[in-house]
């Protein structure tokens, strides 16, 4: 059993690359422009120095490795600011680990994980100061997504090749004339599993008759996710109940509580093509098993957040208070109702997040003069009570108001769209809402409470997305979300958003967020015209933000989604596993062709078929590159409104 | 606070509502059913607390409810203050298939009693009528007031019919009954998946309401407070008294 130390040689390994190459753009992309680095033009979203304002309860500071992937903020941190950061660093990286090389998913398991082994043994050393400062931190807000400079060494630098044993099946499941299109080896196995992988346990007959067989349909999951405490009470599992597992839940207590006295606990362990990570938080173990062939760090930050969630509902003070008064204390009566919106975060991590993944927020494009209007709409309503405010339409951010003090937290982010898209119980109540809620990356220690409304055709003529039955045009709704550290405010916010509301219906921008919800995400052949990419994601790292094209045409199932999702983890994965100047990387299979390409500024990943040549790509690459600084003030919101 | 609109032909005045009660007894049903008259066969848990308004109509005025929908989770429950406080009315739901769910109702009345406003209209309501398959049926076209038998007593019949398939009701209508009249609650059974009384319960609450504590309705702005001010000068209704049963059928707008 290996156990290992992660994030923090992630981010030092990470700090290397990008501290000894600073800009690196693709070959053809010319310009030089190093100055954006030192640019020091007023930071957009960025997270202040100075100490919390009286009426919020002060952010505790917290140590990078309290919460690692939890601490990305919208916020781009400035220089020398960080001993004050009230929240950490934006930090991208600390996300991705160091281990996999992987080229392959799940047919290459085992080898890469005894891979993985040996280059964590390399970095055991942790280096605390080293994780408190990393690249991201001296990048501007206004830093341009385009990295600039040149090396071209880099670009052809590394190209694993992926001799795929997939052969095989590639006639069977697939006429020949389909071959250009399929990205994906058929894997009827991993598709069979994938089609049940949500669908609930058969409940255990009273004579235990079944027991096995839904025993077996338990162990068929392809991921599980656990929580227990560190007595040993079960408090989640994503499958079974109680009853069914609790003679798995003691042997996994049991190998925890083996290492937890050591100095240094047991991270993870892999029993064939299965992956285990443990994240020991407090009082609490959470445990993710994983066929997904999914990194530590990865797992390790989907962990990350279900704890936030955790906090979110109790806040740490409180949860602690309740284990040292009792250490076998259940949580679960404590929890109660919100095992929905764990297991929705949790589906949604065994779907694929390119969010989570990313560490990111997706805006919606939305012409720059558009999203102005928007922003000094929200200023001008802004109540005195209000924290943060936020639009939100097809589970993108359209807009934010926050203070200067405080930026908002991605974690954060996501648990709110976890319980307005996901878990849907806010949005089904028809009306207006006000949930009290921890939002641990902004202060894990007290409650903030939410006004919610979604936008119904009355308030402007927003006929199309109006009371649609189904569950993808509620996603298109328009929410607005406001935030007050003042549990009576709920008025003073309903007025605000009526105000808010009957401006934007006024001044047209209602009409521009439905037209840009209804015209979607461009495909890749409205980006770049003839490219052979089948999909890409690009993160801005400057603004903590990404963008990606459609999945349609090319990526259509669920199915072939969750494995594009499992290459980009594999691609993220080698990208951040090279200690030095590793910037693109090459992997090159039978049924695709992909790049995953990073720099100061950005990361870049993309997918086109087989048969794509490696030049053909990288000049792809670089298309989308340029699209992006092109759109950039409309794919990202750069600033959003600051008061 | 002086507007109590008695000088309109048709005034309308607002009326601040809170529902309480266990968690999953269905009183987000019975609020989507009074204000969408709709219903989710599996509605998923509230958070925090909902707001929504919904007119009624009666013949002497309009009343606005302001409804905040609160959440049955215990985790919740130190909130709900926040929702009762300046309540001219409060709806405390059971389930009737769940006994316990009306013993936490009791609680909820009693916290009322000590905690809301003095003059607060209170109903109790036992949801899911559509679950009972009773001799003795609550009907749209009783007053279930009147309808119910006012015997008290025998309580324990509660517990004892346990057949499910027949009948899952477990709490017996005279029981509840007996303890609204006890305590002076408007009393229905109500089924928020067929309708049944919902509308009846809302339009009751509204005839309850003394004239003397309605004002207009809510103001623009200024309102920083989750229940608005509070009416004053109202006393304790008599609500078995002054109800007039036919109010009842003096449907709301839903
Ligand atoms: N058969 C039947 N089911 C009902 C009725 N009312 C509600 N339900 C069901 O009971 C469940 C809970 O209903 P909710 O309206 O969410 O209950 P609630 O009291 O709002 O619950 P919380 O928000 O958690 O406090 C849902 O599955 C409803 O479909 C009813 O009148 N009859
Ligand atoms: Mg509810």
């Amino acid at each position: 059993m290996a156990t290992e130390q992660t994030s923090d040689a992630a981010q030092e390994a990470h700090k290397s690359i990008t501290s000894e190459d600073p800009n690196s753009p693709l070959p053809t992309d010319g310009t030089d422009d190093n100055d954006a680095l030192q640019s020091t033009s007023e930071p957009v979203l960025d997270v202040s120095r100075e100490n919390t304002p009286p009426p919020l309860p002060p952010r505790p500071r917290q140590r990078p490795d309290d919460i690692q992937h939890g601490s990305k903020t919208l916020a781009v941190p400035v220089r020398g600011a960080r001993p004050h950061l009230q929240s950490k660093a934006t930090t991208a990286l600390s996300l991705q680990d160091v281990h996999t090389q992987s080229e392959s998913r799940r047919n290459s398991y085992s080898a890469h994980v005894s891979r993985k082994r040996s280059i964590i043994s390399l970095r055991k050393g942790r280096s605390r100061s080293g994780s408190e400062v990393d690249d991201v931190a001296s990048i501007k807000s206004y830093a341009p997504t385009l990295g600039v400079g040149a090396d071209v060494e880099s670009i052809l630098g590394e190209v694993l090749k992926n001799q795929e044993t997939g052969l095989r099946s590639l006639s069977e499941h697939f006429a020949l004339s389909q071959q250009q299109d399929v990205l994906f080896p058929a894997d009827p196995e991993f598709e069979e599993a994938y089609l049940h992988e949500f669908d609930s346990l058969t409940d255990v007959e009273s004579d235990n008759m079944n027991e096995d067989a839904v025993l077996q349909q338990w162990k068929l999951k392809l991921k599980h996710f656990m929580i227990l405490s560190s007595a040993g009470k079960p408090i989640y599992s994503r499958h079974g109940d109680d009853r069914l597992i609790s003679h798995y839940i003691g042997v996994i207590q049991t190998i925890i509580s083996f290492y937890q006295d050591a100095e240094d606990g047991l991270r993870g362990f892999t029993a064939n093509d299965t992956r285990f990570v443990i994240l020991s938080k407090g009082p609490l173990n959470l445990v993710a098993i994983s066929r997904l062939s999914e990194s530590d760090s990865q797992l390790r930050s989907q962990l990350e957040a279900l704890y936030m969630q955790i906090l979110s509902t109790l806040t740490l003070p409180s949860m602690e208070r309740m284990f040292s008064n009792r250490p076998s204390t259940d949580l679960r009566r404590p929890l109660e109702g919100t095992e929905t919106l764990i297991s929705a975060l949790a589906d949604g991590f065994t779907r694929g997040s390119p969010s989570t993944l990313l560490s990111a927020l997706e805006c919606l494009k939305l012409r720059k003069s558009h999203r102005q209007v928007i922003n000094n709409t929200l200023l001008k309503t802004r109540s005195p009570n209000l924290l943060y405010g936020l639009i939100v339409a097809s589970g993108k951010l359209v807009s934010v108001v926050r203070p200067k003090k405080h930026s908002l937290h991605p974690g954060d982010l996501h648990l709110i769209f976890n319980m307005l898209f996901e878990a849907g119980s806010v949005r089904a109540g028809g009306g207006e809402t006000w949930v009290p809620l921890c939002l641990p990356g902004f202060n894990n220690t007290g409650y903030l409470y939410m006004y919610v409304s979604f936008l119904r055709a009355e308030d402007d003529k927003l006929e199309e997305i109006s009371e649609r039955p189904d569950i993808s045009s509620e996603q298109d709704e328009v929410a607005i979300i406001l935030i007050s550290a003042n549990k009576e405010s709920f008025f003073e916010l309903k007025q605000m958003r009526d105000d808010l509301v009957s401006q934007l219906a006024k001044n047209r921008s209602l009409s521009h967020i439905n037209s840009a919800i209804k015209s979607g995400r461009p495909s890749c052949t409205d980006i770049v015209p003839g490219t052979p990419l089948r999909h890409f994601l690009y993160k801005s790292r400057g603004n903590v933000q990404f963008t990606m094209p459609s999945f349609a045409p090319h990526i259509s199932s669920d199915l072939d989604r969750r494995r594009l999702i499992s290459l980009y983890h594999d691609l993220s994965a080698s990208i951040h596993a090279k200690p030095t100047t590793l910037k693109v990387h090459h992997n090159v299979g039978v049924h695709c062709i992909s790049l995953a390409w990073a720099t100061s500024f950005f990361e870049l990943y993309c997918v086109a078929p087989g048969t794509t040549s490696r030049i053909a790509l990288t000049q792809a690459a670089n298309k989308i590159v340029e699209w992006v600084r092109r759109e950039e003030e409309r794919v990202f919101i750069i600033g959003g409104a600051v008061f | 606070m002086a507007d109590s609109g008695a000088t309109a032909p048709k005034p309308s005045s607002s009326v601040k509502l809170v529902l309480l009660g266990e968690a999953a007894v269905g009183k987000s049903s019975l609020v989507m059913r009074f204000v969408n008259n709709d219903f989710q066969e599996n509605k998923e848990p509230t958070i925090g607390a909902a707001f929504l308004t919904q007119k009624c109509n009666l013949p002497t005025r309009t009343i606005k409810f302001e409804i905040w929908d609160t959440a049955g989770q215990e985790r919740f429950a130190s909130l709900a203050p926040m929702y009762y406080r300046n309540a001219q009315a409060a709806l405390v739901v059971y389930d009737i298939t769940k006994p316990t769910s009306l013993t936490k109702a009791q609680h909820w009345v009693a916290e009322l009693q000590r905690q809301a406003s003095p003059g607060i209209v209170i109903a109790l309501v036992g949801n899911k009528a559509d679950l009972a398959s009773d001799d003795s049926p609550v009907t749209n076209d009783e007053s279930d007031a009147d309808a119910a038998g006012t015997t008290e007593g025998d309580e324990e019949v509660a517990e004892s019919e346990e057949n499910e398939n027949a009948n899952a009701r477990k709490v017996p209508t005279k029981t509840a009954k007996g303890y609204a009249d006890e305590e002076s609650l408007l009393f229905f059974e109500t089924s928020a998946k067929t309708g049944q009384n919902v509308a009846e319960v809302f339009t009751a609450i509204a005839n309850a309401i003394p004239e003397t504590s309605l004002k207009g309705p809510r103001g623009v702005g200024g309102n920083t407070n989750l229940g608005g001010s509070r009416p004053e000068d109202t006393s304790r209704v008599n609500l078995t008294g002054g109800q007039d049963p036919a109010g009842a059928k003096e449907g709301c707008a839903c």
